[in-house]
């Protein structure tokens, strides 16, 4: 996607993106009469790892529902601009926004599988959209997202037990194999591993590594030490704006924004 | 002398304890100010003032069971009591008249047996009233000053006020589940009365039922209260909950998941205002313009039985009459289901139609089963929408154009009837509202269990 950046964004915006999978212009976010984001612009690459950093009630979240219009479960929330997902207004009116959520999964903070078995939690996606027209076709998708999730070795043989039974890690791994069974082109994750001790954080961890380069991953943490591990982007949110967005070993060793720079270095947020 | 005298007579004096105790809790205070009571004054006086009031009010209360008892027996002691009829209603009726009239109630009795009664009463009630009086002064006095003599600038009031205080809200929740158990020891006996003249079996299998107060004896053939069961069945179960659960389930799904807040705001309230309208208003609706409605529906689609009083007019309404408890049931367990549910579906792809049919309603199934249950429980128990519109006749037949006749009708029938009270036609009225209770009890226990094990699954 070549659209052109403006000025204010091409300020934030060091390097070109070869292959812009999501290109947001200019977006704001409203909550009734409350503004949560304000005029972000950003470029997010296909087959990168993109994290968004910044203090609590900065914007992240929102901005990162904005990707698959999940702020429209949300009474009273309004978004201008434009986002193109491969330079289409994904918020033109007419988008499908059962094909968009098709095409850009989430997975949540809180593990949240359906009190349904394991199999059908997977199998969830592919059913409502008509993925597959057989049995084994079905019990291959399965299989398959839960062994690009990590989990297979663990659950092949309960995969008729509930899906809430699994410990913590095993249910955010779970969200994500369930996730990827409807082959997104973009996975958004907001802070995946907050609920999560660390030994199983390190195991989502590894996974996200894994995916990367098969899907565009956007991932909001508050941990800036995730954020250097798994990512290769990183953008600064603070107070609704991008304040500033580059590779993510400049933003942590190189930072030009002294506000960057703050917060890297834990002085507030 | 009437229970409500003894306690408020109870009640003054235990006024009077609490502000004699406080006095003397500040009294202690100032004897010496530098040390501290263990508890606060108020609590000295409340200690004295239960000391005074529990003993004395549980005694008024035992004695108001008790004394028409001692008072009956010293009545029957009196030689003229020798001329009364052994047993039976007569002899209830005469001590009745005799004890009306020895309390003021009447002047004159009817049966000359009971005019030697009357003095007798008058004494023996005179008596056991003084006897009553005294003894609940002394209560009161003796216990006020039992605590009264315990208080000391170290005596710790507070601790012991707060333990009595547990004892008197255990005893008033226990008020409503000693009530259950005295229903179902009422019934208990009644219904036992009942099944010594006609068999269970005869009772629970039969197919015909007539009974007939004026018969001799009873005919257990006339007993056969399968037609009760099946009316009730299909008018509050069957008829009334094809009504409700699609009705009340969609409701609540609109409320939840498709209205917004302002007409939530307004359709809910408006909703659980069915719940409250009076069910005999619903039964006359029914009676009035369902049933003649649902009669020339019948006849207009060719069936010649269709009545004027209906299982289907009485079902339909009944259905309308639970629509809220179906769907407030069900909208609270789907607001229960979390949040993060919905999203994740919603972030799957899914519709908000596919979400609430795959997600939601099989997350929240145990609450809306549960809210059906207590549902059903209500149907099966409803009375007035039957007695007006379902009709008297004890037909066992699907056609629900037909009259059909329930178990609560049944009841109605009998206990306003002519019937003696030891008559089979009588006391099966006992035994239908024992099985009513048997079963409407056994759906809200289980439907309770239902919703706790489904509440600790999300919490």
């Amino acid at each position: 996607m070549n659209a052109p950046l403006n000025a204010a964004a091409e300020n934030v915006f060091p390097e070109p993106v070869a292959e812009a999978k999501i290109s947001a212009r200019n977006v704001s976010v409203y909550y009734g009469a409350k503004q949560a984001i304000d005029s972000v612009s950003i470029d997010i690459p296909k087959n990168y790892v993109t994290a968004f950093i910044g203090p609590s009630g900065c914007g992240k979240s929102t901005f990162l529902r904005t990707i698959n219009r999940m702020n429209d479960t949300i009474a009273g929330a309004r978004v201008d601009g434009e986002i193109l997902l491969d330079g289409e207004d994904i918020y033109r009116s007419g988008m499908d926004v059962v094909q968009l959520r098709a095409r850009v999964g989430m997975v949540f903070q809180k593990p949240n599988p359906f009190p349904k078995t394991i199999y059908e939690n997977i199998a969830y996606g592919p059913r409502i959209h008509g993925l597959t027209t057989s049995k084994s076709e079905l019990d291959g998708i399965v299989e398959s997202s839960l062994q690009r999730a990590g989990l297979w070795d663990e659950v092949k043989d309960r995969l008729t037990d509930s899906g809430t039974a699994l410990s913590g890690g095993q249910q955010q791994r779970l969200c994500i194999a369930r996730a990827i069974a409807v082959d997104p082109e973009v996975i958004l994750m907001d802070e995946p591993c907050s609920a999560l001790d660390p030994i199983a954080t390190a195991r989502i961890e590894e996974l996200i590594d894994e995916l990367r380069g098969k899907f565009a991953i956007v991932i909001v943490t508050h941990s800036m030490q995730q954020a250097a591990r798994v990512s290769q982007r990183t953008a600064f949110f603070h107070l609704g704006k991008i304040v500033e967005y580059g590779t993510t070993s400049d933003i942590f060793t190189n930072p030009r924004q002294e506000r960057t720079k703050d917060y890297i270095t834990g002085r507030y947020g | 002398m009437s229970p409500a005298i003894l306690i408020l007579l109870a009640f003054g004096l235990s006024l009077a304890g609490w502000l004699a105790a406080r006095s003397r809790a500040w009294a202690f205070k100032r004897a010496n100010p530098a040390q501290r009571l263990a508890s606060l004054p108020g609590y000295h006086g409340w200690y004295v003032a239960l000391w005074v009031a529990v003993p004395a009010v549980v005694f008024a209360v035992a004695w108001s069971i008790l004394s028409p008892n001692l008072v009956l027996a010293s009545v029957l002691a009196d030689p003229a009591a020798s001329a009364l009829p052994a047993f039976g209603f007569e002899r209830q009726t005469i001590l009745g008249e005799a004890r009306a009239v020895a309390t003021g109630k009447a002047f004159a009795v009817f049966n000359p047996l009971a005019q030697p009664l009357i003095e007798p009463f008058r004494n023996a009630l005179h008596r056991y009233d003084i006897i009553g009086l005294l003894v609940t002064l002394a209560v009161a006095l003796g216990g006020g000053t039992f605590g009264f003599l315990r208080l000391r600038p170290d005596f710790n009031t507070r601790t012991r006020v707060e333990r009595s205080v547990m004892g008197i809200l255990l005893v008033a929740s226990l008020v409503a589940v000693l009530t259950t158990a005295g229903i179902f020891l009422s019934l208990l006996f009644e219904t036992v009365r009942f099944f010594g003249m006609v068999s269970p079996v005869d009772f629970l299998t039969g197919t015909h039922w007539s009974p007939d107060p004026m018969a001799a004896s009873a005919d257990p053939g006339n007993y056969g209260a399968i037609p009760l069961f099946w009316g009730t069945l299909y008018i509050g179960a069957i008829i009334a909950m094809v009504v409700a659960i699609p009705l009340g389930l969609m409701s609540a799904i609109y409320l939840t998941q498709y209205a917004s807040s302002s007409v939530r705001k307004v359709m809910k309230p408006l909703l659980e205002l069915l719940a409250g309208v009076p069910t005999v208003v619903y039964g006359y609706f029914a009676a009035l313009t369902v049933a003649p409605a649902v009669r020339d529906f019948g006849q207009a689609i060719g069936i010649a039985s269709a009545s004027s009083e209906s299982a289907l007019a009485a079902g339909l309404v009944m259905g309308v009459m639970i629509i809220p408890f179906v769907s407030s049931m069900a909208d609270d367990s789907i607001a229960a289901v979390p949040q993060a549910m919905r999203d994740g579906s919603l972030a799957m792809g899914a519709t908000r139609s596919e979400t609430i049919v795959k997600v939601l309603i099989p997350a929240a199934l145990p609450g809306i089963v549960a809210g059906v249950m207590l549902a059903v429980s209500r149907a099966i128990g409803e009375t007035m929408i039957v007695v007006m519109a379902a009709g008297a006749a004890a037909n066992l037949s699907a056609n629900p154009f037909q009259a059909m006749t329930t178990v609560t009708f049944q009841i109605v029938a009998m206990l306003t009837g002519e019937g003696s009270f030891d008559h089979p036609a009588t006391l099966g009225a006992f035994a239908l509202g024992m099985l009513l209770f048997l079963v409407t009890l056994t759906l809200n226990f289980v439907a309770l269990r239902v919703v706790k094990r489904y509440r600790e699954a999300y919490e």
